[in-house]
């Protein structure tokens, strides 16, 4: 017990090892040097966002943050000399589009979901509607154009509906791989306890399944709809444009994305400034969609 | 054991003393072209708790998840043979297995309450069932029951998922009961809970069989002991080349832990294998 000799001073203090940071060590610089490349690299990753940010706003915000702002958002596109004006029509256009296009493509993205990622998750017809779908996601968004314009502008003419429908398109594979994923998520043993409790299959998707999903299966929703509104190709063979406001949905519609395209490279300054105005509010209602993506998508419980 | 090489071994049939609630004779248990469990004949008794032990691989989850047609989900299962309830085969043709689950209640291994709030995991059976009495009483009775209500009153609003392993599981017990099953079968309900929590399971499980009929597979010998009134051993037999469960022995839990009949029950109690 007492073989510590309190009698005579320690001629060594004992070695502890050194735990201290070494600025100056190899594997210290090297991990600095590489910190700081990622944090440029991220840095340059920024710039094109912020930079089409801060133009939009320096460029956009003029019109829109502005005591004419009523007249922006509800006044009808001005032609040629004309002062003033607005993006009325093409907002709600876009509006109503994609309202179709969720109306649509959620319905379908949602029960189709259910059979890919509760019914029959390993069926032949599953694997291969899900690889199609994500085939579908990568989808060059103007062949959706091209496709509904063959199918449906050629009998019926240029109108909303199948600008709703060639958004529809593209909304559908994202709706439904991020409602499958949501749905094949909720866990077995959640489901064996429904079973357990007495309930038929349909009980068990409708009580457990969707709503343990939901908050995956509206952030697919939202980002869908982000996607969709932002989108000009398919509407160029679907909806057309119109300088009035849409009366029925069987006429060519109005849509931010081509009242863009077709003012931005007009020769009159108020048609440039409208168009920048326009880019701004695109993105603001795809950004109020995003944002209402991450809000829903917290889980309550 | 004086059976010929050939003959397989059966379990003696247990002469059960009081009501028998469900009288399960299985003959053969299938999964596709496997044979599960073969031959054992497993009576369960009014409101006793009936334990099944016995090593990994030797059925008797797969009996007791046969109890309420639970293997049903697992599209490969086939059972030959009955379980009587009540007078009934529910594996008829014209019962409908759902509505045996209605009667005969389940708990998991898991603790695995759904992501609702306390109240509405508690509600979800009886709202299931078009419950028209008072919901929020009957929830209270079978947290009450379920040794629960004490720590989750103040926030029945709460996730059911926020609560602990042993909350969870006592929460789950109490969504099992809040319909007032007939039977509450549990398999190895506290295999996933720390020691304090077992210890409350248990003491829960002693008070529902005043009420229910309780079967329940554990792992745990000293769980048997602590809570089965009648213990059914099952063993693995591995000679034929497969791998089927079998009964060896059933009776009294007292009886098959300190005289049991047959020398594999001896050997497994003494923990010479398992």
């Amino acid at each position: 017990m007492s073989d510590i000799d309190l009698t005579t001073r320690a001629i060594e203090p004992p070695r502890l090892p050194r735990l201290e940071h070494q600025t100056f060590e190899i594997r210290a610089l090297k991990s600095g040097l590489l910190t700081w490349l990622t944090w440029i690299a991220a840095g340059l990753a920024a710039i094109p966002l912020l930079s089409v940010i801060y133009m939009l706003i320096f460029k956009g915000g003029s019109r829109l943050f502005s005591s004419s702002i009523g007249e922006v958002l509800t006044g009808l596109p001005p032609a040629g000399f004309e002062m003033g004006g607005g993006i009325g029509p093409a907002l709600v256009g876009t509006l109503v589009m994609v309202g179709i296009g969720a109306l649509i493509s959620i319905p379908i993205g949602i029960l189709a979901a259910i059979y890919l990622g509760v019914l029959e998750p390993s069926s032949r017809i599953s694997t291969n509607a899900r690889f199609l779908a994500k085939v579908l996601t990568g989808f060059p968004s103007i062949l959706a154009g091209v496709f509904v314009y063959a199918v449906i502008v050629i009998h019926f003419g240029y109108s909303a509906m199948a600008g709703g429908i060639a958004l529809a398109v593209l909304m559908l594979p994202t709706v439904l791989l991020a409602a499958e994923e949501a749905m094949s998520q909720v866990p077995q043993r959640m489901k064996d306890a429904a079973y357990g409790m007495g309930c038929t299959r349909t009980q068990v998707i409708l009580k457990v399944v969707l709503p343990t999903g939901l908050t995956g299966i509206l952030t697919g929703v939202m980002l869908a709809i982000a996607g969709a509104a932002g989108e000009s190709a398919p509407l160029l063979f679907t909806a057309l444009f119109s300088n009035y406001y849409i009366s029925e949905l069987n006429e060519p519609t109005a849509s931010l994305s081509i009242l863009i395209y077709n003012f931005s490279g007009m020769p009159f300054q108020n048609q440039i400034e409208l168009a920048w105005t326009a880019s701004l509010a695109l993105v603001l209602i795809v950004l109020m969609f995003n944002i209402l993506a991450r809000i829903l998508g917290r889980s309550k419980y | 054991m004086n059976a010929t090489a050939e003959a397989l071994f059966v379990a003696e049939p247990f002469q059960a003393s009081g009501d028998v609630v469900i009288d399960c004779k299985v003959d053969k248990i299938f999964y596709g072209d496997f044979l599960a469990v073969r031959d054992s004949i497993v009576p369960i008794e009014k409101h006793k708790i009936t334990g099944f032990i016995g090593p990994s691989g030797c059925g008797k989850s797969t009996v007791l998840r046969s109890l309420n047609r639970m293997n049903d989900l697992i599209q490969v299962f086939r059972f030959e043979g009955n379980v009587m309830y009540h007078g009934q085969d529910i594996y008829a043709k014209k019962v409908d297995p759902v509505v045996v689950r209605r009667y005969i209640g389940m708990v998991f291994q898991q603790p695995n309450p759904f992501s609702m709030s306390i109240y509405d995991n508690v509600a979800f059976g009886l709202r299931l069932n078009r419950f028209k009495g008072d919901v929020e009483e009957r929830v209270e009775k079978a947290l009450r029951s379920a040794a629960l209500w004490n720590e989750v009153k103040d926030k029945l609003k709460n996730s059911g998922l926020s609560l602990s392993g042993g909350q969870q599981q006592r929460l789950c017990i109490a969504r099992a009961i809040a319909t007032e099953p007939d039977v509450l079968l549990m398999d190895e309900p506290c295999s996933a809970l720390d020691p304090i929590a077992t210890r409350q399971v248990e003491e829960l499980m002693l008070e529902l069989k005043e009420h229910y009929t309780l079967a329940m597979v554990t792992h745990n010998m000293q769980q048997a002991t602590r809570v089965a009134d009648t213990t059914a051993f099952f063993s693995v037999d591995i000679s034929q080349g497969g791998r089927t469960g079998y009964l060896v022995e059933m009776g009294p839990t007292r009886q098959i832990f300190e005289d049991p009949r047959e020398q594999l029950t001896k050997e497994y109690i003494s923990g010479e294998f398992s």
